[in-house]
């Protein structure tokens, strides 16, 4: 907040009425299409969930609870949960460990640091329709590098996107591949963010290997870095979708379907507006789960730096 | 321990374990580019040459330019992403300078609203959304595809933050020379106003030419189809498993952004970290 004692020209009571004017008049704008677009069609969807509503119907009747109890006892959704599950606790800590690693290995010399940021940096930028097929090209389970390159070693390689059993880590491989840069760049950030005194005084206080600099600085300084990408990662995590939707579409035999990926085909394939309105809230609310338990960890926790 | 003075020997460890990742990283872009200039024959004997026997990328590239509107799908995700950028851009900068500088009530109601939305992924009112699109018939247009993200809330978010950082002062001056609230908009914040626009618009930017699932949902056919839908509309339709074809697809719809990430790194990485929060 600005003090009073700065502004050398307070206004004069009469005008605070037109400033309010203008500050509604410069905001109309954002405020109708923020209540057309967002407001209205997410308390729309809310509604949605409680009704037996699909597209055509004629009459709309609200059921309830009775779409979320019919989605615990589907089978897909179960799979569907159990998928995304998997998926972000997979890419979650690999990216995230994988990342700080890379950072900190960036962070360590001077050599070539612009060049690796942008090779880790690349798969953030890329069209991830495009990339998947490219994955699906190495993963290929006859023409693909990837199983080339393990009959070179003498190991029969899997039908990586076509058999359940080995669906869900392909795509888990292409998630850590899609998130890491991202978070080795906020973790480089973090890193740049801890003055060099520190590290300085720990030496003079006897931490010297670089193993103890790293568990008695480095980790807790970047405290409100790492809970900051954990939660960003888990949540990116949790709305992995294009890779689904262009390699396996949640097969095979739905051993890939994941939350969005059955509130799509459910919603705007089969169109049953009101059971793909359920699967959102139950999306929504672990989203909103996930950021208040990051919020409160933050307020708990002393802020360093 | 920085490593200034280090040798390039006892620096040696640490780039090639940053190489050797980097290699893993960068392999699906190599072996990409490698299949699309590759004859069908040579892709099905898997071997793991890198650099093509037989060169085939004209007839690949070609068979994308003949069977795809390619050019229509680049020129169709440009209109969207300028669309959407240049509605959130007029939208949010003097909703963020009104929340930011102006004293009015329902102030702090309205930073509460901005907070409330920031925690709304764009994937929940997508149903009502496309019912609503439907009803008034506007699907598979342009307008289906900008309208959902014309406000932006993290915008509206980003900007305040970033304007509360401009004197007071500056503005009351504007306010006695007798400048309106919006001319002060236009003529006074946004000149100071470009950083955190620019960090912006890359992140708005990336997030809209990548996207899948909005497209997928409005976008029937190839009129208005984006770079995205354009790759699974030619695999589906026109490539199959002609894999040298589909790859060469997926390097023309890679190339804009990439190259523009190549020639402007530090920016790039700089507004979508710092826009990050959104994911």
């Amino acid at each position: 907040m600005a003090s009073p004692a700065l502004s050398l020209t307070q206004p004069r009571p009469s005008l605070i009425h037109s400033e309010a004017a203008a500050a509604w008049l410069l905001s109309a704008p954002a405020i109708i299409a923020f209540a057309l677009m967002v407001m209205i069609p997410t308390l729309a969807a809310i509604v949605f969930a409680f009704t037996d509503y699909e597209l055509g119907s004629r009459v709309i009747r609200f059921i309830g609870w009775a779409n979320f109890v019919e989605l615990f006892e589907d089978r897909g959704f179960v799979a569907s949960i159990r998928n995304t599950a998997f998926f972000v606790a997979v890419v979650t800590p690999v990216s995230l460990i994988g990342g700080l690693l890379i950072a900190m290995l960036i962070e360590a010399g001077t050599r070539g640091r612009a060049f690796f940021r942008a090779v880790y940096f690349l798969p953030v930028v890329s069209l991830m329709v495009a990339m998947a097929t490219a994955f699906q090209y190495m993963y290929h389970p006859t023409i693909g590098p990837v199983n080339a390159l393990l009959r070179q070693i003498g190991v029969a390689g899997p039908s990586w996107l076509g058999s359940s059993d080995w669906v869900m880590i392909s795509l888990s491989i292409v998630g850590v591949w899609e998130q890491i840069g991202f978070n080795m760049v906020l973790f480089l950030a973090g890193l740049t963010a801890i003055p060099r005194e520190i590290y300085a005084a720990a030496e003079v206080d006897g931490v010297r290997s670089p193993w103890a600099r790293f568990w008695m600085v480095t980790w807790p300084l970047l405290g409100p870095t790492t809970l900051f990408v954990l939660t960003i990662t888990m949540i990116r995590s949790l709305r992995v979708f294009d890779i689904v939707a262009t390699l396996t579409q949640g097969g095979p035999n739905k051993a890939s379907e994941v939350l969005l990926y059955t509130m799509y085909t459910e919603g705007f394939t089969f169109f049953r507006l009101g059971y793909s309105a359920a699967i959102t809230l139950v999306f929504l609310i672990i989203v909103l789960v996930l950021m208040l338990v990051q919020t409160r960890i933050l307020d708990k926790r002393v802020h360093y730096g | 321990m920085r490593g200034q003075a280090r040798s390039l020997l006892a620096d040696m460890p640490r780039l090639a374990v940053l190489g050797l990742i980097g290699l893993v990283m960068l392999s699906p872009y190599i072996w990409m580019v490698s299949a699309s200039l590759k004859p069908l024959d040579e892709l099905f004997r898997a071997t793991l040459n890198l650099v093509p026997q037989t060169f085939h990328g004209h007839v690949n590239y070609g068979r994308v330019f003949a069977e795809v509107p390619v050019v229509r799908y680049i020129l169709n995700g440009i209109i969207v992403c300028a669309g959407i950028l240049a509605f959130q851009l007029a939208f949010a900068i003097p909703a963020g300078y009104a929340i930011a500088k102006l004293r009015f009530r329902g102030r702090d109601t309205l930073f509460a609203f901005v907070m409330l939305g920031l925690l709304v992924p764009a994937h929940v009112p997508a149903l009502p959304l496309y019912v609503a699109f439907a009803q008034i018939g506007i699907l598979n247009t342009y307008a289906a595809l900008i309208a959902p993200f014309v406000s932006s809330v993290f915008a509206v978010f980003m900007f305040r933050q970033f304007f509360r950082s401009i004197p007071d002062d500056l503005i009351n001056a504007a306010r006695v020379d007798g400048m309106t609230e919006a001319s002060i908009v236009w003529r006074v914040v946004l000149p100071n106003a470009w950083p955190a626009a620019t960090a912006f618009a890359i992140f708005s930017v990336v997030a809209h030419w990548n996207d899948l699932f909005w497209p997928l949902i409005v976008v029937n056919g190839h009129s208005v189809a984006t770079p995205a839908l354009g790759i699974l509309y030619f695999r589906t339709e026109e490539a199959g498993d002609d894999f040298g074809a589909l790859m060469a697809a997926a390097v023309i719809m890679t190339t804009p952004l990439v190259a523009a990430f190549l020639l402007a790194q530090r920016r790039f990485i700089e507004g979508i970290t710092m826009t990050g929060l959104k994911g």
